[in-house]
């Protein structure tokens, strides 16, 4: 094999080389993430809540403290024994919202994961194809987009029962078309670059070209809307829960906990003022982390 | 090493009468009308001519890539190594682009994926069409210190890279498979002028060692010289003159050619002003009826504007389409004063 050393020096190259160490995309990512005070507070948050989640039945037992009545204890205020006081039942309320994050969160996330999957393979292949393709499927989102998101999910459930699997579709439809509005758009500015003609060009077959050079380029707004739909589905399913529809009592999801403090608002601010905190934390966090993320994936504002 | 040597076929690549189309709502826009190029194996041919001239819709069509809709390829035949390309399936196509016919594209900065490694792009091209057996990616890193990147880069995202060398990992990209055919689209309008001649240096060194035919799409009569052995000069989907680069450029018979050559600085006299040839491009959805330069063309007499010219050679290599000329006076040449 023939090397042809067109002037450049190999000492130099081999200087810049140490000099900036190699990075990889995500490590440039995680880089420029670490920069952004604010994210990394709604990183840590978020992180924050995902442990709580998963250990909530190390740190309670859910029989005997979750959804045990003690009515004796009811409508106490905070205390050292319990924290964020007791409700109406007796039940520890920091109990209750600790293990309502399992709820919150894992609703959330499967939500999103279900509509990342399905809007986005709709959406990619819309956006690439183009034409008659992308017509019909944007016009089914357009039909699913008319539709508000909260209506939709209590006609769904209210037709199809009321369980978590139920939810987790309901709410999942209602985002499969912001999903795939953003993938096809950023996959339609993808498709026109010289790259991906570039790709066409070496003989790489459609499906390659949208796994390997379209999607990852297409990425960076569907992570930001995944983690700002995650936030979104949260509050979403508060709000069924409040109305009675999401999850069912005595289970503690952080909307049935809003819901049930209602009454006593004006005496026990209490009650509902801690989960209704809990959820604009996590809300907050996950707002925090999208907007840092965003800017932490665009590599124009490097 | 060198499957291109035994090639059956007298040309690596034989457009004749070439018609692409834009077809859109406002009208058709006739980019490619009746384009006839050859390349003899191992040979580089210079394609020359103004922007929308139809050289890039004319490399773009031997790969089938022009974009559809609106392009149509209305008539004429490709022929590679001696098969029809507008004949394939897309199936079929997708083995040839990339292994039998490459293309090295205008802006290095823009054709190659942010998002992966270097070495990951040029292995995906390997990878494709299984060349070299087993390992794209060695290969990959081979192929880097060809063109004179230390192979540890490989792992580098486009973006850690300058121009240059992101335009010899594209080049390394298009050689990897050692194809047959090489086209490069203005490879070095986006560089600056010494890292120009690096690359066309390179490339004019790996293209002999492969072998390779090369289409050289340009506007730049010094990449030309420097590169091609013979030249079409194209003007409004057409070639107008054609031939060898000391029948072009030392018998320059077209008064477009001459045009061309006129834009150039001169330095030998740093006084002349440069004459530039005046007027624009005809619009392509509304071609002149006569012969396509004569709007611009300070020759132009009343037979111009009414009929097209026909093909004259001056010797065998050598032909122009324009109406100065006929059987007798081209073999004197020169009927242009220089």
């Amino acid at each position: 094999m023939i090397t042809l050393n067109a002037n450049t020096p190999a000492r130099d190259t081999a200087d810049i080389t140490k000099k900036y160490k190699k990075k990889s995309q995500s490590a440039e990512v995680w880089h420029r993430l670490r920069r952004n005070k604010a994210a990394m507070l709604g990183l840590v948050v978020a992180i924050l809540l995902i442990l709580m989640a998963i250990f909530s039945s190390t740190l309670y037992d859910y029989e005997t403290q979750v959804i045990n009545q003690d009515i004796p204890n009811r409508l106490q205020p905070p205390s050292w024994e319990h924290p964020f006081g007791t409700d109406e039942s007796g039940r520890d309320i920091l109990a209750r919202i600790v293990y309502g994050s399992r709820f919150s969160l894992s609703i959330g996330f499967s939500t999103v994961v279900f509509a990342l999957i399905v809007g986005g393979t709709l959406g990619a292949l819309a956006g690439y194809y183009g034409g008659m393709l992308d017509n019909i499927l944007m016009r089914i989102m357009d039909i699913f987009l008319a539709i508000p998101g909260t209506l939709f999910a209590i006609t769904l459930v209210a037709a199809l029962g009321q369980n978590t699997i139920n939810l987790i579709i309901a709410l999942a439809i209602s985002s499969v078309p912001g999903f795939a509005r953003i993938l096809r758009s950023s996959v339609l500015s993808v498709r026109e670059v010289e790259y991906v003609e570039a790709a066409r060009a070496i003989g790489a077959t459609d499906a390659r070209i949208i796994m390997q050079h379209v999607i990852p380029n297409s990425l960076a707004p569907v992570i930001v809307q995944s983690t700002l739909n995650v936030a979104t589905v949260i509050l979403t399913i508060a709000g069924l829960s409040f109305l009675g529809l999401g999850v069912r009592p005595p289970q503690p999801e952080w909307g049935a906990l809003l819901s049930s403090g209602r009454q006593y608002l004006r005496d026990y601010g209490y009650i509902t003022m801690f989960p209704g905190l809990a959820i604009m934390t996590t809300i907050l966090a996950l707002n925090l982390l999208g907007d840092g993320l965003r800017d932490a994936l665009d590599p124009r504002l490097k | 090493m060198n499957e291109n040597m035994n090639n059956t076929n007298e040309f690596a690549l034989d457009m004749s009468d070439l018609v692409v189309e834009y077809r859109t709502e406002d009208g058709i826009v006739q980019a490619v009308n009746g384009l006839d190029l050859q390349i003899e194996h191992g040979s580089t041919l210079g394609l020359v001519g103004e922007t929308g001239a139809g050289k890039t819709t004319a490399g773009l069509s031997i790969l089938k890539l022009v974009p559809s809709p609106p392009g149509v390829i209305v008539r004429g035949s490709i022929l590679l190594d001696g098969e029809d390309v507008l004949k394939k399936t897309e199936k079929e196509m997708e083995k040839i682009r990339g292994k039998r016919v490459s293309m090295i594209f205008q802006d290095p900065m823009t054709s190659l994926n942010p998002v992966m490694t270097v070495e990951d792009q040029i292995a995906e091209v390997i990878e494709i069409h299984n060349e070299g057996g087993g390992k794209p990616l060695e290969k990959a890193r081979e192929m880097l210190e060809m063109v004179g990147i230390p192979g540890e880069r490989g792992r580098e995202y486009p973006h850690q890279f300058s121009g240059g060398m992101k335009q010899r990992v594209v080049i390394a990209m298009a050689l990897a498979c050692n194809p047959m055919l090489l086209i490069a689209d203005e490879p070095t309008t986006a560089l600056d002028v010494t890292i120009q001649a690096q690359v066309l240096e390179m490339m004019r060194k790996l293209k002999e060692v492969q072998n390779t035919s090369m289409l050289m799409i340009t506007h730049d009569l010094g990449v030309v010289a420097e590169t091609c052995d013979k030249v079409s000069v194209i003007y409004a989907g057409r070639v107008v003159e054609h031939g060898t680069l000391e029948d072009v450029f030392e018998n320059t018979l077209h008064p477009y050619t001459e045009g061309l050559f006129n834009s150039l600085p001169n330095l030998d006299d740093r006084k002349a002003k440069l004459k530039p040839i005046k007027g624009l491009m005809p619009d392509p959805s509304n071609l002149p009826a006569g012969c396509v330069f004569c709007p611009r063309c300070n020759y132009a007499c009343e037979i111009c504007a009414e009929e097209k010219p026909k093909r004259l050679y001056r010797n065998a290599t050598h032909y122009v389409e324009c109406h100065l000329y006929n059987e007798k006076n081209i073999l004197e040449g020169g009927v242009i004063g220089k």
